[in-house]
């Protein structure tokens, strides 16, 4: 008896054994090259916003591709750990979707010496709705902000008719649907809302949806979804995502504008830069309200945040190095292929340029 | 349990005395049950015809024209308490089948929505630098066989020695206090236990520490009381008997525990294991505080990122590329990934069960 | 089950073997270690949680003091995990008895194993198939009952559009807990004493007869425990509520419309990420309450579950 079990112990110990050694083998796909084209190695931890992860999985995808030796791995943790780790010292280069302020700059200054903050991902959020036979409305952004705080509440009301007299629009009830979780989208939505339309939205900017009531829905895929499923649904989301959905063209100005990579990449353009912030830093105070043509002013800014100094010299240069490409031509269209973001202007990049150069120099 | 369907007395043959009462009712024949369900399925399918209903109602009105008319009919020939016997099986009959029927409808959703990338490239590639279609989830297979495995191998000797401790010398405050604390371990949220790894680890080896370790840490948070409670239940299920046997053998305690309990129980304590394993395998919160995320390879759970499937299976979904779709099918896949893993662990758990326990169950 | 008699016959034993003293002290030790780990946790809760019960109304999230941001998602919780548990546990203990004394024997050990399986099911997995299966399937029930019982304020709609509603997030609770109930419940009906059983059958008892007088008393702190472990899961979990439930605020009892309470956990699920500063703090401070919520369960199961083994003689 007491053999037998040691024996029966030993052969499950063994299987367990046998699988762990057959499983030892690195993946098909990844070899362990030595080229010494770059002369980078090492690996960087980032942390941060979740809209940036499909672009930061194209950045770091092509990114090792070049450097074959550079591992460079990204937490979707979400904006607020994000900057928490990286005022911690817990990550190598962080995403928000808001830029640092208050003690969290503080923080990072403390951190850094030199605080780097730059816009690397700009996206456009689509109104998208879902009815039959419909592909595209003209809206204000009054009209927008009534619908969304469910004072519009059928789909053939005076206000909507006014802006599109050609549109066949049913007698039917308005769901609008909003992000459940807290979410840069709902911040960038919310305070686009605020700024255009401040009479007819009189709820304060954060990342939590403020109107009770409506349907709302877990993250970007879930809103796309929720509009789907039902009639007479309408949502905010990010662009790349919003597909064959019915569209809004925003009002700005006189005219109405959809979106576009090119249309929301304005919008840094005609956007003030917040002073007083560092030398580095470049957050920004979206001009929602902007009246210039062609602006599509509904679109989350997310920013990279990065050291001046780093403990290890290696970190600073390859931070530095992923930061130049990442806002290359080159990265921005990969980001732009990959995500459906709007690749910033040559000459925002010139302007941001002396930044990047800044990381990792005072080390 | 066979047994039971025959009636315990003879039948018709007994000729009522005097003519009074017979004491003893007839019986349905031995086709009756079946008889009935295919009748009550007819009836069911000609009025659902004539409504224009599915096939929800199909099933529905079958089940319950089946326990009417079976019970009707078993209370005429056989009596009240047959009838309610026959109509308390139909009633465990239909609640099994009601019951499976979301549950097989979540099974076909995976396996058919995740058989679309379930090829060899899924389980050799990683997403090292992989954009768009092809790519696989190797590097989050190898990290949840590691965490999970980590987090076992913590938490089963520490749960099976405190319900050993519960029940075999606990008693008094400090017993009391466990069982009382055990239980507030199962109300944690995950998240939270993540948090915890998180916190601690950082406190312990430096801000920023995520590894496959943490991870693990956080898991068996979650895992122990689960071990701990069901390992308690199937203890305590244990016979005093055998063990009283043992003890008037001379034997000593801790071999009457190892030799004589263990072996007992161990049958339940492994599917309760199994259990705390299939229920922590899946989470994903305190995975991505605590382990992280990354898209290479690693073996290492002691230093670096590391990809589990559940984290994989998630972030594919939730944050997908444009086009969607390859991340999608990957997220599928890996979630059809996880079910086969947990089959797997289930199947090595009934197997070291059937080799350990001293006799087989029903 | 008490073992002071042992203990007290076999004490002067247990002195002299020091294998036994080795054994003993491993055994406690574990149990003492899981005290601190779980001083740790606590530990870590409250001084995470603490300032948001000092800070002031204005700076909690909602502007309205801590009470009245987590008193709807107390709500939410409650609502969803009781109602999630009505549907469960009687499908729960009739699975198990069809799984133990119903089905074939070859039938049940294989449909054992299949229960076993779905336990395991990812939470994630639940939640996607709830989103896209389940959702959709209610909303014809949800209008009809909206038309036919509308009076009853659980059912005063307006019905959701996606089904996306407490009744479906109750209904995707319910199927993720049988598994877990099930499994608990079948291991104890498969412990009851063969002779029980056999000796009410011999007396002449039907099936259920036998069931009623041998099985349920002796399974019947199995079921409770069994119970609590799903309403415990039920409590806690996240993400399969987080994607299936439009969680818009409101306290209501209305199960069908598509304005929901959040429940605790979900709501942490959401918020997270995205906080910082006093809003982590007062999300960890919900998570505080949801402990407290699973604790006040636990200790009102083990009282009634102590209550029943005296009573039914089952160890």
């Amino acid at each position: 008896m007491q053999r037998s079990i040691v024996r029966r112990t030993a052969a499950v110990a063994a299987a367990a054994a046998l699988t762990v050694v057959l499983g030892a083998c690195g993946a098909a796909n990844e070899s362990s090259g030595n080229s010494d084209q770059s002369g980078l190695s090492g690996t960087l931890d980032g942390a941060g916003a979740s809209s940036q992860e499909a672009a930061q999985q194209a950045w770091r995808a092509a990114f090792s591709e070049q450097n074959p030796d550079v591992t460079i791995n990204y937490s979707p943790i979400g904006s607020g750990g994000g900057r928490e780790r990286f005022v911690n010292g817990a990550s190598d280069f962080g995403g928000t979707d808001a830029a640092l302020e208050g003690e969290e700059l503080k923080g990072a200054k403390q951190r850094c010496g030199t605080l780097v903050e730059v816009p690397v991902y700009v996206s456009p959020v689509a109104v998208s709705f879902n009815l039959d036979g419909i592909d595209e409305l003209k809206l204000t952004p009054q009209t927008i902000a009534k619908i969304f705080n469910q004072k519009i509440t059928k789909w053939n009301s005076e206000e909507i008719r006014k802006t599109n007299p050609n549109a066949d629009l049913p007698n039917l009830p308005i769901t609008p649907v909003n992000r459940s979780d807290e979410s840069g989208t709902t911040e960038n939505f919310v305070d686009y809302l605020s700024s255009a339309a401040p009479n007819a939205w009189p709820h304060e900017v954060s990342g939590n949806w403020p109107v009770s009531g409506g349907e709302a829905a877990k993250g970007t895929s879930g809103v796309k979804s929720a509009i789907n499923a039902g009639q007479g649904t309408i949502g905010y989301l990010d662009a790349s995502q919003a597909g064959d959905l019915g569209s809004v063209a925003v009002g700005v100005g006189e005219e109405f504008v959809s979106y576009s990579p090119e249309a929301a990449a304005k919008v840094l353009e005609v956007s003030e830069r917040k002073t007083g912030q560092g030398e580095h830093v470049y957050a920004y105070d979206l001009a929602r309200d902007t009246t210039e043509s062609g602006t599509y002013p509904i679109v989350l800014v997310s920013y990279g945040m990065a050291c001046g100094s780093y403990d290890d010299a290696n970190t600073g240069k390859l931070v530095r190095s992923y930061f130049e490409y990442l806002l290359s031509e080159e990265g921005q269209q990969a980001a732009a292929d990959a995500a459906g973001s709007a690749p910033i202007s040559a000459g925002l990049r010139e302007k941001l340029q002396p930044a990047v150069e800044a990381i990792g120099a005072s080390s | 349990m066979s047994t039971t369907t025959s009636p315990p007395t003879p039948t018709e043959s007994v000729e009522p005395p005097n003519g009074t009462k017979s004491l003893v009712r007839g019986t349905l024949p031995r086709w009756a049950s079946w008889g009935a369900l295919g009748a009550a399925a007819v009836l069911a399918g000609l009025i659902v015809r004539l409504l224009g209903f599915g096939v929800t109602p199909f099933v529905l009105s079958t089940a319950v024209l089946y326990a009417i008319g079976i019970s009707g009919w078993s209370r005429w020939v056989e009596g009240g308490r047959k009838a309610t016997d026959r109509a308390f099986t139909a009633l465990v009959a239909s609640a099994f089948l009601l019951a499976l029927t979301p549950l097989v409808s979540v099974v076909v959703t995976v396996i058919s929505r995740g058989l679309d990338r379930f090829d060899g490239q899924f389980f050799t590639y990683s997403m090292r630098g992989v954009v768009g279609d092809g790519g696989g989830a190797y590097h989050a297979i190898m990290g949840t066989l590691i965490t999970s495995g980590l987090a076992t191998l913590m938490s089963v000797p520490i749960g099976l020695a405190t319900a050993i401790y519960l029940v075999e010398y606990g008693h008094g405050r400090l017993s009391r206090a466990i069982t009382f604390f055990v239980d507030v371990m199962t109300g944690i949220p995950s998240i939270v236990a993540g948090l915890f790894a998180y916190a601690l680890f950082a406190l312990v080896f430096g801000p920023g520490t995520v590894n496959g370790f943490a991870g693990a840490v956080a898991l068996s948070v979650l895992m122990i009381p689960i071990v701990v409670r069901s390992s308690e239940e199937m203890l305590k299920i244990v016979p005093d008997d055998l063990r009283e046997a043992a003890f008037a053998l001379g034997t000593p305690k801790w071999k009457v525990i190892v030799r004589v309990v263990l072996p007992t129980a161990v049958a339940g304590i492994s599917t309760g294991v199994t259990l705390a394993i299939a229920r922590v395998v899946g989470e994903t919160a305190p995975l991505l505080i605590a382990t992280g995320a990354t898209g290479s390879t690693n073996f290492n759970p002691f230093s670096g990122q590391m990809a589990t499937l559940s984290v994989f299976s998630y972030y594919e979904y939730a944050s997908p590329g444009v086009p969607v779709d390859p991340s999608l099918d990957r997220a599928w896949t890996a979630a059809l990934t996880l079910m086969l893993i947990v089959m797997v662990l289930n199947l090595v758990a009934r197997s070291i069960s059937l080799l350990f326990a001293p006799k087989a169950g029903r | 089950m008490s073992n002071t008699g042992q203990g007290a016959a076999t004490a002067r034993r247990v002195r002299k073997r020091p294998a036994d003293q080795a054994f003993r002290g491993i055994t406690t030790g574990a149990g003492v270690l899981i005290l601190v780990v779980l001083a740790g946790v606590a530990a870590f809760l409250l001084i995470e949680a603490w300032p948001s019960f000092v800070a002031p109304a204005e700076e909690i999230p909602g502007e309205g003091g801590l009470v009245l941001y987590i008193w709807p998602l107390v709500f939410g919780t409650l609502l969803a995990s009781v109602l999630a548990l009505v549907i469960a546990a009687p499908l729960a203990v009739l699975i198990a008895l069809f799984i133990t004394h119903y089905a074939p024997r070859k039938l049940a050990q294989f449909l054992g194993y299949v229960v076993d399986l779905l336990a395991a099911v990812p939470s994630i997995i639940y939640g996607l198939w709830g989103f896209t299966v389940l959702a959709p399937a209610t909303r014809g029930p949800a209008e009809w009952l909206h038309e036919y019982l509308g009076f009853v304020p659980l059912f005063a709609g307006p019905p959701s559009t996606t089904g996306r509603t407490m009744f479906t997030t109750a209904l995707v609770l319910a199927v993720m807990i049988l598994p877990i109930v099930t499994a608990v419940i079948r291991e104890a009906f498969l412990q009851t004493p063969k002779l029980h059983e056999e000796a009410s059958l011999a007396l002449g008892a039907t099936r259920l007869e036998m069931i009623r007088m041998a099985v349920l008393p002796f399974g019947s702190s199995s079921i409770i425990s069994g119970s609590m472990l799903g309403l415990g899961r039920a409590l806690g979990e996240t993400m399969a509520v987080a994607i299936v439930l439009s969680a818009s605020g409101g306290v209501t009892f209305n199960l069908i419309s598509s304005g929901n309470p959040a429940t605790i956990a979900a709501n942490i699920a959401l918020e997270f990420p995205e906080s910082s500063g006093v809003a982590i703090d007062t999300l960890i401070a919900s998570g505080l309450v949801l402990f407290a919520i699973t604790l006040v369960v636990n200790m009102i199961a083990r009282a009634v579950i102590n209550r029943r083994t005296d009573f039914s003689g089952a160890s």
